[in-house]
């Protein structure tokens, strides 16, 4: 790997630091629900797709069955389906490295990579690895450590983490809205996700908004 | 077995399968510019897409709270080139802030 880029990687460590903080939320959650500790971090460390990893918990925790559970965190997950696909033709991983890329393949990796796109295809690796590894080392850690009984800061609203993660989404999407046109997707996309989260099942209004890329994208003429 | 346990190997499995495809699915089929030009929107349309769902809503309900305000802060902060961090951190004190009083 050649030298890393010092912007890139400074933007990868506080991707995984706020997100990999927000485990510990997580943690918490898992216990809340009635999962013990290692079923809890066997999610973070396994399944490790926060959103996904939640709806387990949260499905589970309120009553629902199995295959309710593993069939949500199959919707959220989708997309990092469609992250891979994005991801494949930059990273060129074969044999272990594609096991660990699809491990790491996430809505963060996938968007500091994409964020160094002016970088360069190098910077976009960089951020890739950075950042899943990153991400993965701190939300396990944050992970076992909510799940210990650090209830104290299980609340993620009274650190302001509730606001921080979509905030950290937000930077990641932004340096992408270079034209009208990316401009315009990720306002119907947010519009159309937020009016349809209360009639689809979770998971189902963020996954709903890939037709509107495929509108936007089959229209555009460059 | 419990259900528990199903539920958290059958995720586990579930989304290892759906990443690791992405992986398998032929770079021919991405070579088409219209393709590679939706590839590009997706993740534009789910990252915003989650930002909404993650600043207004709550278990499928429409909730304006503390989230709203620190997302906007954030906001304001890339409009004026704030560094990363700093629209990170400047989000999570508004709502931390919001949420204590």
């Amino acid at each position: 790997m050649s030298r890393v880029n010092r912007t890139t990687a400074s933007q990868s460590l506080s991707v995984s630091f706020t997100v990999g903080l927000y485990g510990t939320a997580f943690g918490a959650a898992g216990i809340a629900a009635g999962f013990s500790v290692l079923q809890t971090c066997l999610l973070s460390l396994l399944a490790f797709s926060g959103a996904s990893q939640f709806a387990v918990v949260g499905v589970m925790g309120a009553g629902g069955s199995a295959i309710a559970g593993i069939a949500t965190a199959s919707l959220l997950g989708v997309r990092n389906m469609l992250y891979a696909l994005r991801m494949a033709p930059l990273l060129h991983a074969s044999g272990f490295r594609k096991v660990i890329a699809a491990q790491v393949t996430i809505d963060e990796s996938t968007g500091v990579a994409l964020s160094q796109e002016k970088l360069g295809t190098a910077a976009m690796k960089q951020g890739f690895w950075l950042t899943g590894v990153g991400v993965y080392i701190f939300w396990n850690i944050f992970t076992l450590s909510g799940a210990l009984g650090a209830q104290a800061m299980g609340n993620p609203s009274a650190w302001g983490l509730d606001a921080a993660v979509p905030a950290a989404f937000l930077g990641l999407v932004w340096p992408r809205l270079t034209n009208k046109l990316e401009r315009a997707l990720a306002v119907c996309a947010l519009v159309l996700a937020v009016l349809l989260s209360p009639v689809l099942s979770a998971g189902l209004p963020i996954i709903s908004t890939v037709v509107l890329a495929v509108i936007f994208g089959w229209k555009l003429r460059t | 077995m419990n259900a528990l346990w199903i539920g958290v190997i059958g995720s586990s499995i579930a989304l290892f399968t759906l990443r690791y495809s992405g992986y398998l699915i032929p770079e021919k089929y991405l070579t088409n510019p219209r393709m590679l030009r939706i590839n590009t929107l997706i993740p534009v349309a789910l990252l915003t897409a989650l930002v909404g769902v993650q600043t207004v809503t709550e278990k499928g309900s429409w909730i304006i709270d503390q989230r709203l305000a620190g997302v906007a802060v954030a906001l304001i902060a890339l409009m004026l080139k704030a560094p990363y961090f700093v629209v990170v951190i400047s989000a999570a004190l508004t709502s931390a802030l919001l949420y204590r009083f």
